[in-house]
């Protein structure tokens, strides 16, 4: 977005929504949400004509595992009258529900499927919180910083018990640095 | 050789040949792979099907169904999820059957070998008879694959034990 678009956002809103922290990068505006009020403000956004966001366009899970609140859900929107765009985002504590917002936008049922499996997010008031991309009996969620990246499990025939066994991963080339030795 | 054929047809009417030698060439000369496109090798696969290198001159057409099949073309990354069901369908192939591996991915893992989500090698699922390798492998690399294969068909024996048989 333009400096003076990005700027006519931000005044309507300050006007709009004044008591939500704001942040203005240079092309981009960010607001922080608290999880109880999230929901209320993406339908304000969503309906209010000076705003009218009504394509939801990603959501997304950060991990930051040095705050207090360490699991982060990121919301992207988009208005395509206005052409103008925004960026929401909600910290959460672990285990700690995120109001799902599949009522206001009902594309973000599998973005908050994928969100719950790779980062371990709860979504309250979602109707089939599922994995969505891994096995169906994948343990732990693997875009955590903490999650070891070959994984806790891997698969194969076993010729035996004729069916596709789980065991724990032995890797047979031995795993590589993949972030230099003083970082584990 | 087709004059040869013919001058031995003039001669004497008939064609002398080996039982297992009528059955490879039978088998190598409709080989129907199953279409079993997961990654970008699958596009590789799909130029190699195309009119430009025309897999349709070996015989090969591919098929939607693993019952109508005779070879496997694992064309791209094989996951932990994907793995049962790459299992049951190489199960409901008819026999004889045949598995290609396409690809880093399918040959070992490749670009994914330290994932958490992918199969170290398709061959931990399913025993793979030619491996081709590439990311992904050229449309040609495929057919060379295809040509291997053939090669392998026409070396076993189905109803001779093979002594006594001159090379």
């Amino acid at each position: 977005m333009s400096p003076e678009q990005l700027g006519r956002l931000e005044s309507v809103i300050a006007d709009l929504l004044p008591s939500l922290p704001r942040e203005r990068l240079a092309d981009a505006l960010i607001l922080r949400v608290a999880p109880a009020e999230l929901v209320a403000t993406m339908t304000l956004l969503r309906d209010d004509p000076a705003l009218d966001f009504k394509i939801l366009i990603d959501l997304a899970g950060v991990h930051y595992p040095g705050r207090e609140k360490p699991l982060e859900v990121v919301y992207q929107l988009l208005s395509v009258y206005k052409n103008q765009r925004i960026r929401i985002k909600v910290a959460v504590a672990e285990g700690e529900p995120v109001p799902s917002v599949i009522p206001v936008w009902s594309s973000a049922n599998w973005y908050e499927r994928e969100a719950y499996e790779m980062f371990g997010i709860l979504f309250s008031g979602h109707p089939d919180l599922r994995r969505l991309l891994t096995e169906y009996d994948f343990e732990g969620y693997p875009l955590r910083k903490e999650f070891p990246v070959t994984g806790h499990f891997e698969v194969r025939w076993d010729a035996d018990q004729d069916r596709v066994v789980r065991e724990p991963t032995r890797l047979t080339i031995p795993d590589r640095e993949f972030y230099g030795p003083d970082r584990t | 050789m087709i004059e040869e054929v013919r001058h031995e047809l003039d001669d004497r009417g008939f064609l002398l040949t080996s039982v297992d030698k009528l059955v490879n060439w039978a088998r190598t000369s409709s080989m129907w792979p199953m279409t079993f496109g997961l990654a970008c090798c699958a596009v590789e696969m799909m130029q190699a099907g195309a009119s430009r290198y025309d897999l349709d001159r070996f015989g090969i057409v591919f098929r939607g169904s693993p019952r109508q099949s005779d070879v496997m073309i694992v064309a791209g990354t094989l996951t932990n999820k994907m793995a049962p069901v790459l299992r049951k369908l190489y199960e409901q192939m008819p026999e004889p059957r045949w598995v290609i591996s396409m690809g880093s991915c399918a040959n070992g893992g490749g670009y994914y070998h330290y994932s958490y989500s992918v199969v170290r090698g398709c061959d931990r699922v399913v025993p793979v008879d030619v491996y081709v390798p590439g990311c992904p492998p050229t449309a040609e690399a495929l057919i060379y694959g295809i040509l291997q294969l053939h090669k392998k068909i026409h070396r076993t024996n189905t109803f001779s034990s093979g002594w006594g048989e001159s090379a």
